[in-house]
Parts: C-alpha cells; sequence; structure tokens
C-alpha cells in the first residue's frame, strides 16, 4: 500500500460478518496488479477464499487463484497447524516417520487444543517462512496477505510470544516464537482492520488498535467495508433525520411526476426517507469514532446481491483507485 | 395462564397449513428457560435482553446470562462489573409482582469456580497456578460454550428465578454451543490425556502398560521438539485434572439433559441474510436431532416499505423523471430510496421463503430493523412489543 513503503506482510483481520475474507482477497488483487506476485494465506480452514474465487477447497500448497489486472499473480493457500508442525519437524529434525507417529497418537490434535498458542505460532511461522522466502535471488513473494482470525482474537493470535511465554520458557518452540514475533513487530508488517459503519464493529475496531498498539504490533489502515451513498440531498440529511421532511415539496414533487394524492403513501415515503437519514447520521458518528483512532482509511462500496469474481475486481480497483499497490 | 396463552402455545406445534404464530407472551410466562441461539451479529443479546425485560414486567422473577454484549446495552442494563454475580436491572416497572437480575458471563472465573468445586484444595490450587491451565480456561475451543452451560446449571439449581434466559456465545459455527459437553468429554477421554497422565502415575498399572508400547522414546521425541519443561507441566496439569474428570462429565451431561427437559425451549435467531439464515438453518434442524423444543425463528432487523401502494418500478420511473426535468430533487431521492427499499424488501422475503420451505413448521417472528441501535430500556420495551405482536407468517 501506498501509505504502508515496504509491507511485505499485511495482516487483515475484523469483526465476524464484515467481510474481511472478500476485504482481504481483494487487497491481494490490488497489490498484485502491474505484474506484482502475491500470497493469499487463509488461517482457519474455513475455505472462505476458495468459495470467493470459485474454485476448488485450497490446501497446503501454494496454488494460483486469480491473474490481477495489468498481469501479476495472486497464490493462494490454506495454511493448518498440523502440517505446519510436521513440516517444521521434518525442516528441523527430520523427523519423517516419528512425526506422522505423533500425528497418530493425536498428540496434534491435543497439544493445539490444550494450547492454542502453540497452534497460533505453527501457523504465523509458516506465513513468516512465505514471506522470507527465496527464490532465485529474489523475495518469492512481493507481498503476503493473510486472512486472519477476528478482532476479538487478533491481538493474541499475533502475539505469539506471550501466549507461548508462559508454557514454553526455553526450546525450540520459543524461540520459533521470538523469530515470529521479530518480523510481525517490524515495519515489514501491517495489521489491517475491516469494519462497518455500525456500532459493534467500531467498537471492536478501535478496542482491536488499543490491544495491538499495546502488544507493541503495528496497526494499518481501517478499511470500511459495505459503505453506502446517502441518496437524500445533503442539505436535507439533517432535517430529515431530525423527522423535518418538506412535505409540501414532496406532494408537489409526487404530482408533478403524475403519481395520485394518497395520503398513506405519502406518509410511507416519509417514514422511509426518516429512517434512511437516520441510518446515515448513525454512520456518521461511526465514521467520526473510527477518525478518533487515526490511522489511514479506505472505503469499499457494498455490491447489491453478493460478492462473486467480478466484485472482487470491483473491490481491488476501488482499493487501486485510493492508492493501494 | 390464560386460555388465550394456551392456545398460543398450542400453535407452534400444529401440523400442515395452519397459519404458524407463536404467543411470546405465553412462551415467557410459561417456560422457566429460554436459550437463544444463532451466529454472530445478528442480534441475539438485544433479543435475549429484550425477552428478559418483557417477562420481568409481566410479573416473572428473570434473570438474563449474556455473554458479550454491546457496551452501551451493557449500561442501560447496569451491566458494568464483570463480575459473574446477576445483579438487579434498575428501571424495571415491577408493578406486576416481577423483577429482572442479569449477568455478563466471565468465563475463567467460571472456570476457577468448577475446578474449586471438584477438586480439594491443594489440587484446585496446583490446576490454577498451571500454565497450562492459564490458556486452556481463556481459549479451549468450547469452553465459552460449556462455561455458558455451566453457569445455567448454577443459576437453576440456586432456585431464585422464575425464568431465566440465555444469550449463546457468538461462535461462528451455533453447533458448537450443543457439542460442548461432548467435546469436553472427548477431550478429556482423548489417548494422549491417558499418555501423558502414565509417568505421573508411576508405579501403576497404566504406566506399565503405556511403557511397554514404547512411550519412553515416544516423550523423549516430544521433549526434544517442546522441551521437557513443558511437558512436565502438560504431565502435572493433566493429573490434576483428571482426578475431577468425573464430576466434570457430570456437570456437563445433567446440564445437556437439562436443555431438553419440559420447561425449556430455544428461540433461534437470525438476521435476514444469507449466512445468518444458512447456520439458523443447521440448528433448527440440529435441534430437531437432539429432541430440543424449539419455539421459533427470530427473524430481526427486516425492512418492509412502508408504502406498499407504490411499486419500486413506478417509484423508478418517476424519479427518473424528476431528475431529469431538475422539478423536484427531494422527491426524486425520495422515490429512488423507496424504489431501493421494496428490492431490499423483496431480496429479503426471498431468503425467509427460502427458509419457510425447508422448515414448514417452524414459526418465524419477524422484528422490525430499528433506525439506531438499541441501547436503553425503552428500545428493550419496543423490540419485546414487536416480538409479542407476533408479525409472524
Amino acid at each position: 500500500m501506498s501509505d504502508f513503503p515496504g509491507v511485505r506482510l499485511h495482516v487483515v483481520s475484523g469483526k465476524g460478518g464484515t467481510g474481511k475474507t472478500t476485504v482481504a482477497a481483494a487487497l491481494a488483487l490490488a497489490l498484485a496488479g502491474g505484474g506484482r506476485r502475491v500470497l493469499l494465506a487463509e488461517v482457519e480452514g474455513r475455505q472462505g477464499i476458495a468459495q470467493l474465487f470459485d474454485c476448488p477447497p485450497l490446501g497446503y500448497d501454494e496454488r494460483e487463484v486469480a491473474v490481477a489486472p495489468h498481469g501479476g499473480d495472486v497464490l493462494a493457500m490454506a495454511v493448518e497447524p498440523e502440517q505446519a508442525l510436521l513440516e517444521y519437524l521434518d525442516m528441523f529434525y527430520k523427523l519423517g516417520r516419528a512425526g506422522r507417529a505423533l500425528k497418530k497418537m493425536g498428540a496434534i490434535d491435543f497439544a493445539t487444543t490444550i494450547a492454542p498458542g502453540i497452534a497460533d505460532v505453527l501457523v504465523t511461522g509458516k506465513i513468516k517462512e512465505a514471506v522470507i522466502r527465496r527464490e532465485g535471488g529474489r523475495p518469492a513473494y512481493d507481498a503476503v496477505v493473510m486472512d486472519a482470525p477476528p478482532t476479538g482474537r487478533i491481538a493474541r493470535f499475533l502475539n505469539v510470544n506471550s501466549e507461548v511465554v508462559g508454557l514454553a520458557r526455553m526450546g525450540p518452540i520459543h524461540s520459533q516464537a521470538q523469530s515470529v514475533m521479530t518480523l510481525l513487530a517490524s515495519a515489514h508488517t501491517a495489521v489491517h482492520l475491516v469494519t462497518l459503519l455500525e456500532e459493534m464493529p467500531v467498537q471492536e475496531t478501535v478496542d482491536a488498535v488499543g490491544q495491538l498498539t499495546k502488544a507493541g504490533l503495528p496497526v494499518g489502515a481501517v478499511i470500511v467495508n459495505m459503505t453506502r451513498e446517502p441518496i437524500l440531498p445533503a442539505d436535507a440529511l439533517v432535517a430529515v433525520a431530525e423527522g423535518r421532511l418538506d412535505t409540501a415539496e414532496l406532494r408537489r414533487g409526487l404530482r408533478a411526476g403524475g403519481l395520485p394524492k394518497s395520503p398513506s403513501i405519502e406518509e410511507g415515503l416519509v417514514a422511509e426517507a426518516v429512517d434512511h437519514a437516520q441510518r446515515v447520521a448513525l454512520e456518521e458518528t461511526e465514521r467520526d469514532e473510527l477518525a478518533r483512532v487515526d490511522r489511514p482509511t479506505y472505503e469499499l462500496p457494498l455490491l447489491e446481491g453478493g460478492v462473486d469474481l467480478g466484485g472482487l475486481y470491483r473491490l481491488a480497483g476501488a482499493l487501486a483507485a485510493q492508492g493501494v499497490r | 395462564m390464560s386460555a388465550r396463552a394456551a392456545a398460543g402455545a398450542e400453535a407452534g406445534t400444529v401440523d400442515g397449513t395452519a397459519d404458524l404464530t407463536v404467543d411470546i407472551d405465553a412462551v415467557l410466562d410459561r417456560e422457566s428457560v429460554v436459550v437463544c441461539c444463532g451466529s454472530g451479529g445478528v442480534g441475539k443479546t438485544t433479543t435475549a435482553a429484550a425477552l428478559a425485560v418483557r417477562a420481568a414486567e409481566r410479573g416473572r422473577r428473570v434473570a438474563v446470562l449474556t455473554i458479550d454484549p454491546a457496551r452501551r446495552l451493557a449500561q442501560a442494563m447496569g451491566l458494568t462489573e464483570l463480575d459473574n454475580t446477576p445483579r438487579r436491572v434498575a428501571g424495571i416497572d415491577e408493578s406486576a409482582g416481577g423483577e429482572l437480575d442479569a449477568m455478563m458471563l466471565d468465563m475463567k472465573r467460571t472456570f476457577d469456580e468448577v475446578v474449586a468445586t471438584h477438586a480439594d484444595p491443594e489440587r484446585a490450587q496446583a490446576i490454577l497456578a498451571n500454565p497450562f491451565y492459564q490458556s486452556l480456561s481463556s481459549s479451549f475451543a468450547g469452553t465459552q460454550e460449556y462455561m455458558a452451560m455451566e453457569k445455567l446449571g448454577q443459576l437453576k439449581a440456586a432456585g431464585l428465578y422464575d425464568l431465566i434466559v440465555v444469550d449463546t456465545p457468538p461462535t461462528r459455527n451455533a453447533l458448537d454451543f450443543l457439542d460442548a459437553p461432548q467435546r469436553l468429554s472427548r477431550f478429556l477421554d482423548g489417548r494422549m490425556i491417558r499418555v501423558l497422565v502414565a509417568p505421573a502415575r508411576a508405579g501403576g498399572r497404566a504406566y506399565v502398560k503405556v511403557l511397554s508400547v514404547g512411550i519412553g522414546m515416544f516423550t523423549s521425541v516430544l521433549a526434544k521438539i517442546v522441551g521437557m519443561q513443558l511437558l512436565r507441566d502438560l504431565s502435572t496439569f493433566v493429573a490434576a485434572l483428571e482426578t475431577m474428570f468425573g464430576g466434570f462429565r457430570e456437570r456437563a451431561e445433567a446440564t445437556y439433559e437439562l436443555l431438553k427437559r419440559p420447561g425449556t425451549t430455544f428461540i433461534v435467531v437470525a438476521a435476514p441474510e444469507r449466512d445468518a439464515l444458512r447456520e439458523a438453518s443447521y440448528f433448527v434442524e440440529r435441534l430437531a436431532e437432539e429432541s430440543m423444543p424449539l419455539t421459533g425463528l427470530v427473524l430481526n432487523r427486516v425492512h418492509p416499505t412502508r408504502a406498499p401502494g407504490l411499486s419500486g418500478s413506478r417509484s423508478l420511473a418517476v424519479a427518473e423523471m424528476l431528475t431529469d426535468s431538475g422539478a423536484s430533487p427531494l422527491t426524486a431521492a425520495v422515490l429512488q430510496l423507496h424504489a431501493e427499499r421494496i428490492a431490499l424488501a423483496a431480496r429479503e422475503q426471498q431468503l425467509k421463503a427460502r427458509f419457510t420451505s425447508a422448515h414448514p413448521h417452524v414459526p418465524v417472528l419477524e422484528v422490525l430493523a430499528q433506525a439506531t441501535d438499541v441501547h436503553d430500556l425503552s428500545g428493550l420495551r419496543e423490540v419485546g412489543a414487536s416480538l409479542a405482536a407476533g408479525a409472524a407468517g
């Protein structure tokens, strides 16, 4: 992102229902524009990316899912703690067979259940490997975008150090956690938060900014998703929200449009206009609240009828138009 | 119970094409546990709070157990402290003899209490101090669901309330909530637990048996990977925990049975959106599988048109004409809004129809979208009235 020079790892979080997976995918497409290579990684096993790109379920292998505008590739993968652990064991301990034995014992299931922090280290460790991997003398990826856990869990998820420090005071898990933390807390990482202009998501976003900052993690942009243009003329909005719609003017307009006189229709139209104006006013309050966190802010429009592949490119275009590259 | 309430109670079970109506007031007057469930972000907490307020003002002694209310809603209910104890909500009309207590679930504290109840003081101390307990008690998948049920069991056992309304955790997969007791049991029965507990039972038969299958090599590999200290902590923790397995499982199962007993009913909450309704569908099916009683689906935040006499296409045509002539920008905008509202209402009704065709016997109660968020008692009363008016169909 132009606001984030030097950032190689974009972590995308947001309250459930705000569309963080969609935004992560659009961001990956936007970043890949103009011939770059971007990895989009899912970490919660939900297969949301495959649904968006309308492709078969993702696995642990990195697979091309889309071509960006003006050349550029988006690859995607689903990072899964079990695979990450086996790969890690193989890399450091040549534990091919013993690793499989652990799996058979249910050891991995067990470890990730009783100490979710350990699963988080394995997952973020894999992401880190993709970020620093080099191929042919240059980084394998220009950027990595992670569709991360929701805001309620994001600070803990990323703050792997504190998650495992109580559990593993030394040893390999401990050193792995530290090296991951070094990347996550560096200027190469930005944690973006997706929100809607509604009370709960905005409240969670503000809370998450506080938690991330406290944990020493770099907060990136606030991305406001599903925004709608106000339809009523700006000068009428405030009055209408307070229930003062110029009904004489409305009646004149309806007559001019050839509609028959009908008090019930007029009343209904006024009520709908008031609903709309009040919602716009509420959105403005939430916008002001977001402005207080003082981070670069991007807005994405609501796509009527849901997001398909075409819609994803539209959102990527909207991000590019706001300076994401 | 009045004759009208009795009739309403029957209506939900009538077969066939009969109009499915639910008398929410009858449900609130009759039941002793109401569980609100559904995916996150659909207004579950608000629904639970609205039902509780209404029941209390109808004369019942009510407790509402919430998980993660919006801050201002929590303030409106006087939930400023998270201390795991129900507190009286001020501003409730108690003239009918009812009252309302509210509490926010403190997951960790509830877990601590369970440990304290089931282990002797020394063991409890060992468990609470173990780093694995810290991790498990705050993030074990299903802990929150299980603890919500545990707290419900406790409140129920205390016998202070006529009705307990429970708001379930905002898990993406709403089914987690029903699975929690079994998942906990399965976890505690797991093979790894057995293996790890074995060394701590040194000398016991289990140890010898496990040793014979080469557990020594196994733990040494583990120790190499995760570090010896971690393994020791884990083993001690699991051994301490094991002593309370029996009590744990018993409790989980008792609470699960409580949910099936007469006097308990479920209300599934959804918003008129594809994902939320899909989850609601799964939930309805799952409740039927488990023979859990369902009152119906609350479809929150619907946007019916307020001017049904004017079609969307006509509205749009006139709006375009007015925009072209520049005659009345205000009217053009109002008409464009109306056309969008009609399109939205049609999409919502289509989603609802899809749900009802799959679940023809589940009553659907629509709650109108409020222009602003609900965060005071009068807002909750409005939602409650809207539910009771039974915009069912």
